[in-house]
């Protein structure tokens, strides 16, 4: 579970981690994901785990245009500029909340049956679900892919230069807008698979991005703002301190577990675990 | 300049108390009880915004959170009540003193978080109280808390059969809010949470204890709205955790005064005014259909107003005539 948390946490590392753009729509575009790949089911019968790809071009493009379209310019402003991007993108939740009730009605939908679903694999004597487990190797894979590509590449290197100075990026040629629309549109591409893959094992609903996002947002604060491993390490993290906390405390006191021991982490170092910023 | 500054507060206060007196005369055109509850409504935001903007918006530390010093007012009075009969009265002072206390004490790790780290410390903190609400048998756990009725009175207050009291005290509410406000605008205070809000380092050296000037907006802050959550609480005869702690209030405490104009004297009563009665209107004009076009529309208004005036409607209004007034 803690690497399901990691990958829904590892799109919004990267816009609100790495970019320093706060995104209150993420939890959105995760239920958009999820609503994506049961339409992609329910219409044309193709299996979650197949239409991941598909999810993920098809949010790449959306992230990409509501960066172009909405957030563009609520970067804009000169002053109150993190309370402007905080309320635009959180009256973008309420849209695009409202637009799935008019659209998708507010029923629980949920995928019956899929090559994943209720299935279990025996791992030395343990007996993991496998969507759980297909979940986890994905998350695996989109941090491993995530860092590679922030540390190693010409694009992260110009990311990381643009939320440094912007400025000065555009005088050596570097256009702000394509390489965050392009970071936007990574960021939901990898929220995008997350939804893919959790549209098998869960009910999918307007309201569902909601109790995901507030755990994504402590996750990447946990791990540290601007690591790419602080977020994978707080994944891990959280979900551990999830399970143990399930153990002890009735199952609605699940979450006090996660957020007691971020405000433990912050206070002790104020930056998170691996931050930078 | 500083003739000019007295002179803009003078006239700040005037216009107060003129639509301060405004306001008490509209019960007496205004007979739809339903006009009248957006009315309360919108008075009691703009109280809440004001007393948030003391915090977040004139010291700068963005608070996700107050949602939890809303329903330790509303809880403190309402267990008060109903546990021991006491009045809400004194309840509500309670519940405020508690919140300012509890406001301290988060105080004290909190402020030495920047940025992120602190918002969302503060929206975390918050879900932990209606959490631990929401399984507190003793308050009633997530089935809340009913407040019996003992007929109209003053003393308990509490009214059936009309809101004209609690219009009022919410106009009382938002009063005292705005002339607080007023008042450490331009006292020691005030100067030192802007400078705190400016540039925290340079008002360190200048002698300003940052530290103690966070802790003391803190308290106010949450004495204030915590009032503001016993109010509701009265109003509504009703609460249960998610309807008095829920995040939405902390988000409907914040936006008003984002709206009109953040960390200005005039910003929250402005957005209060029109946020609120927009957010009723939309609800029960083109929701109730289930459909969710009420939060399409809720939703774009805040998207293009937040696009559009990044410091708020307040500085339509001021543009020309108070330069400076904003900051």
């Amino acid at each position: 579970m803690g690497l399901l948390y990691g990958l829904i946490a590892v799109g919004l590392a990267l816009i609100f981690g790495l970019m320093d753009v706060t995104n209150f729509a993420h939890g959105e575009f995760l239920m958009i994901a999820m609503y994506a790949s049961f339409f992609l089911f329910a219409f044309f019968a193709i299996d979650p785990l197949l239409s991941a790809p598909l999810v993920a071009a098809a949010m790449f493009v959306f992230g990409a245009v509501i960066y172009l379209l909405i957030v563009r310019f609520a970067m804009r402003a000169k002053t109150n500029a993190g309370m402007v991007q905080i309320f635009t993108t959180f009256g973008l939740a309420i849209v695009m909340r409202g637009l799935a009730q008019l659209f998708f009605t507010p029923d629980y939908r949920s995928i019956p049956q899929s090559w994943l679903g209720g299935k279990t694999v025996s791992v030395a004597g343990i007996f993991l679900p496998e969507p759980q487990l297909v979940g986890a190797l994905v998350s695996i894979a989109a941090f491993a892919g995530l860092y590679f590509f922030i540390h190693r590449t010409d694009f992260g290197r110009a990311l990381e230069a643009t939320r440094e100075d912007p400025g000065a990026v555009a005088l050596v040629g570097i256009d702000k807008n394509r390489v965050f629309a392009f970071g936007w549109g990574l960021g939901a591409a990898l929220v995008g698979l997350a939804g893919a893959i959790m549209a098998v094992f869960f009910y999918i609903y307007p309201d569902v991005g909601a109790s995901f996002a507030l755990i994504a947002y402590v996750t990447v604060a946990l791990g540290g703002f601007g690591s790419v491993f602080g977020a994978f390490a707080g994944g891990i993290i959280v979900g551990l301190v999830e399970a143990v906390t399930a153990l002890m405390l009735p199952p609605s006191l699940k979450s006090v577990g996660i957020y007691a021991v971020y405000l433990l982490v912050v206070f002790i170092r104020p930056r998170g675990l691996f931050g930078s910023m | 300049m500083d003739k000019n500054f007295s002179a803009r507060r003078r006239r700040d206060l005037i216009i107060a108390a003129v639509l301060a007196a405004l306001a008490a005369l509209a019960p007496l055109f205004v007979k739809n009880v339903y006009v009248q509850n957006i009315l309360v409504l919108t008075l009691m935001y703009a109280a809440l915004s004001q007393s948030w903007n003391i915090l977040s918006g004139y010291c700068g530390q963005i608070s996700l959170g107050h949602a939890l010093y809303f329903g330790i007012g509303a809880y403190t009075t309402e267990l008060l009540f109903t546990k021991f009969g006491v009045l809400p009265w004194f309840g509500m002072l309670a519940g405020g003193g508690i919140a300012a206390v509890i406001a301290m004490g988060l105080g004290y790790p909190f402020f030495r978080l920047r940025g992120h780290y602190f918002v969302i410390a503060t929206i975390v903190i918050a879900e932990i109280g209606l959490l631990l609400f929401q399984n507190w048998e003793w308050a009633g756990a997530a089935m809340g808390i009913t407040i019996p009725v003992r007929g109209d009175s003053w003393l308990k207050f509490q009214f059936m059969r009309s809101k004209l009291p609690y219009f009022y005290f919410a106009l009382a509410l938002c009063c005292i809010a705005w002339f607080v406000t007023w008042w450490l605008e331009d006292s020691k205070w005030g100067f030192w949470w802007r400078a705190v809000k400016d540039n925290p380092e340079a008002a360190e050296s200048l002698g300003v204890v940052v530290f103690n000037s966070k802790m003391g907006a803190a308290a106010v802050s949450a004495f204030l709205v915590a009032i503001g959550g016993a109010f509701y609480a009265q109003f509504l005869a009703y609460i249960d955790p998610e309807s008095v702690m829920g995040f939405q209030f902390s988000l409907l405490m914040a936006l008003p005064a984002v709206l009109g104009g953040i960390g200005t004297l005039w910003g929250p009563v402005l957005g209060a005014a029109i946020l609120i009665p927009m957010t009723e209107l939309t609800r029960s004009y083109i929701g109730g259909s289930g459909r969710g076009v009420d939060l399409i529309v809720y939703g774009t208004l805040i998207v293009l107003i937040s696009l559009a005036l990044p410091q708020g409607l307040v500085s339509l209004l001021s543009r020309s005539k108070t330069k400076g007034a904003t900051r």
